[in-house]
C-alpha cells in the first residue's frame, strides 16, 4: 500500500459507508485517526482556557481601586482584531482547500493571508497591553488585571504557536511538498487555528464586551 | 463468517477521500453567519436594543450561536461517522468546562455573599 492511500483510505461516509456498521468498517483512515488525536489535544487545551475564563469571570470586579475594564477596553481595537481572527480563520480553510487540490500558487497565497492576519491581529494585542501597562495598569496592579493579563495573554500565546507552526507548514510545503503527511499536518493545524478563534469568540463576550455595555 | 469479507470487498481501497462539508461555500457561509453574530454582539452591547439586565443573557447566546456556527463550517463537525468520536469528546469536553465555569462562579459568589454578611455589621 503506496503512503497516499494509507493516509486517505477508503471513502467513509459515501455511498456504501451506510449498508456497513460503524463497527464493522475497520480501521478508520489515518486522517481520521489523527484529527481524533488532535481534537483530544484541542480539547484539553480548552479546559486550561475554561479554568481562566472561570478565574476571569470570578474575579471581574475586584479592580482594588484602580482601573475598571469600560476604562481600559478600546471597542474599536477589540473589533478590528476580532475582524483579523475570523478572517484568518476562513483564508486558513481557503489554504486547506487549496492544499487537497495540491494547488501549490493559492496554497503559499492563502497561508501568508493567514500568517498576515494572525501577525496583525497579535501586534494590535501587543500594543494594547503595552497600552495598558504604560498607564500603570499592568497585571500587578489589580485581580481583575491579573485574571485578565492571564486569560487573554495565553491566547495571544497560543497565536503566537499558530503562527510559528504555520510558518514550518509554509517551509514544509515549499521543501516537502504535498505529501500526506504535510497535509495531514496542516490539517491538524487548521483545527488549532479554528479553535483559537472559537476561543477568541468567549473572549471578546465576555470580556471586553460584557465589561463595557452601559 | 464470511460477512467479514462482504465487508471489506464493499469499499474500494485507495480512492481518494473527498470531504462533502469542505468546500468554499462552506467557509464563506460561515463567515456570513459569524460576521453576523459578531456584529449582533456589538450593537447589543453598545445599544439599548435588548433591555439592559438582559444584555448579559443576549450576549452568551450570540456566543453559543456563533461557536456553533465555527464548529459546524470552520471544523466541520457533521453528522458523519467520521465525527461520531469527536461529537462525544466535545460534549464531554462541554460538560467539564460547563462544571469549572458555572462551579467557580457560584461557589465564590456563595463565598463573597458570606463574607459581605461578616464585614457588613
Amino acid at each position: 500500500m503506496s503512503t497516499v492511500e494509507e493516509a486517505l483510505g477508503p471513502p467513509m461516509g459515501l455511498g456504501t459507508a451506510d449498508a456497513v456498521p460503524l463497527s464493522l468498517r475497520g480501521p478508520a483512515p489515518v486522517r481520521v485517526v489523527a484529527g481524533f488525536g488532535f481534537w483530544l489535544f484541542l480539547l484539553s487545551d480548552i479546559l486550561i482556557f475554561a479554568a481562566l475564563f472561570a478565574a476571569y469571570a470570578v474575579l471581574s470586579a475586584e479592580t482594588a481601586g484602580g482601573p475598571a475594564g469600560a476604562a481600559l477596553f478600546d471597542r474599536h481595537n477589540v473589533l478590528i482584531e476580532t475582524a483579523c481572527l475570523l478572517a484568518s480563520s476562513v483564508t486558513c480553510g481557503f489554504g486547506s482547500l487549496a492544499m487537497q487540490r495540491a494547488d501549490l500558487r493559492s496554497t503559499w497565497f492563502w497561508m501568508v493571508v493567514t500568517f498576515v492576519l494572525g501577525a496583525t491581529f497579535l501586534s494590535l494585542e501587543a500594543s494594547e497591553f503595552a497600552r495598558m501597562v504604560a498607564t500603570g495598569a499592568g497585571p500587578s496592579r489589580s485581580a481583575f488585571l491579573s485574571s485578565f493579563f492571564a486569560l487573554v495573554g495565553t491566547h495571544g500565546l497560543h497565536v503566537s504557536i499558530g503562527l510559528a507552526w504555520l510558518v514550518v507548514m509554509l517551509l514544509q510545503v515549499a521543501t516537502l511538498g504535498f505529501q500526506p503527511m504535510v497535509s495531514r499536518r496542516f490539517f491538524c493545524f487548521a483545527l488549532f487555528w479554528h479553535a483559537l478563534d472559537i476561543v477568541w469568540v468567549g473572549v471578546f463576550t465576555l470580556v471586553y464586551l460584557m465589561g463595557d455595555f452601559h | 463468517m464470511d460477512g467479514d469479507e462482504r465487508v471489506f470487498d464493499d469499499r474500494t481501497p485507495g480512492v481518494e477521500e473527498y470531504e462533502p462539508t469542505a468546500n468554499y461555500w462552506s467557509y464563506t457561509a460561515g463567515l456570513g453567519l459569524a460576521v453576523l453574530a459578531t456584529i449582533a454582539s456589538f450593537v447589543v452591547s453598545q445599544t439599548h436594543l435588548l433591555w439592559p439586565p438582559g444584555i448579559p443573557v443576549g450576549l452568551m447566546v450570540l456566543a453559543f450561536a456563533q461557536i456553533g456556527v465555527h464548529l459546524v463550517f470552520f471544523l466541520h463537525l457533521g453528522s458523519g461517522p467520521e465525527s461520531t468520536n469527536n461529537i462525544l469528546a466535545l460534549a464531554f469536553g462541554v460538560l467539564i468546562v460547563f462544571l469549572v465555569i458555572t462551579g467557580s462562579i457560584w461557589i465564590i459568589a456563595n463565598l463573597h455573599w458570606n463574607m459581605m454578611e461578616m464585614s457588613a455589621h
